[in-house]
């Protein structure tokens, strides 16, 4: 299995009002020196075999389809090396 | 007329729509979201509410039912679609309507009487009012922020897609106080408010929502 990860993020022109919301939690928790935050999604997929050029094109067509609307969001798809293993 | 009201896991106003469709004069016909039939209806209504708990995006679960199958494709030969609030959302993640619907800008859900202008009365939902006509209805909605890119909002303003603006106060941020739109051809309409909690006195807030289910009738006998 290879897991496969597609980043889902509003579009820089379109209104983000949870990452706003994060940002004015930030000074009312004492962090400082944050100019900006954007919320996204994480899409974590677990691939069956080996992740080729056929499969990470496959995968786009989802995150194309129905992981992302892409009249208000970008994506972006890559690869986790198997090797990362989570703190 | 036969118009068909889908109810859809976590829709809400189904039952309202279904009866806003009987006030208005014309026979309600419950749809379910998981069969690929829309049982001959002439028309349909996807209601408010937090279809498939609104995961991932509001209406993009729905989208891909079996019923949104059969509905895309009628809406395609020319049925008239009326989606409302959630059913606004479905028919934008469906790609039936341009944009989409946002989280509302001040990020609280938003409960009140909204005054519309209604601006396109040429299509099946709105030839019951004057243009122009000024009217009063409930709006309840967490993500009714309507955006597209300035040259969709250009093209919407320019061919007479936009159904219904925001009047006094833009309760969500909608760009161009975009209340409603239309596709092109006009028989597919997408409202954030809720006219079918207009529709009788009893329940307050007036009737002025009760056009959008007499227009149906009108747009036949006209």
């Amino acid at each position: 299995m290879s897991r496969v990860v597609v980043d889902v993020m509003p579009k820089p022109e379109i209104l983000d009002p949870q990452g706003k919301a994060v940002l004015g939690a930030l000074p009312r928790l004492g962090f400082s020196g944050v100019a900006d935050v954007r919320q996204g999604k994480r899409f974590e997929l677990e691939v069956e075999g080996e992740v080729t050029d056929e499969v990470l094109a496959e995968v786009a067509r989802m995150a194309e389809t129905l992981l992302s609307n892409p009249v208000i969001e970008n994506f972006t798809v890559r690869v986790e090396e198997s090797a990362e293993v989570q703190a | 007329m036969r118009i068909g009201v889908v109810t859809f896991p976590g829709s809400l106003d189904d039952v309202d729509a279904q009866r806003a469709v009987r006030i208005g004069g014309n026979e309600a016909v419950p749809l379910w979201h998981g069969e690929h039939d829309l049982k001959g209806v002439d028309a349909v209504v996807l209601p408010g509410g937090f279809s498939y708990g609104d995961y991932l995006r509001c209406g993009a679960i729905s989208r891909f039912s079996p019923v949104m199958a059969e509905v895309v494709e009628a809406a395609g030969r020319g049925m008239p679609v009326l989606g409302i609030c959630n059913g606004f959302q479905i028919l934008c993640e469906s790609h039936l309507l341009p944009g989409a619907l946002i989280r509302n800008d001040h990020r609280k859900f938003v409960c009140r009487d909204q005054r519309l202008r209604i601006e396109r009365t040429d299509t099946p939902w709105t030839s019951a009012y004057a243009a122009g006509q000024e009217i009063t209805v409930v709006l309840k909605n967490g993500e009714g922020g309507y955006v597209a890119d300035d040259a969709t909002l250009d093209r919407l303003e320019g061919e007479g897609q936009v159904v219904a603006r925001y009047l006094e106060h833009n309760p969500n941020g909608s760009l161009r106080d975009i209340a409603g739109v239309s596709n092109e051809r006009g028989n597919v309409v997408g409202l954030m408010p809720h006219p079918e909690h207009a529709v009788e006195d009893l329940t307050g807030s007036g009737t002025d929502g009760l056009g959008f289910f007499t227009s149906l009738v009108e747009a036949v006998l006209a």
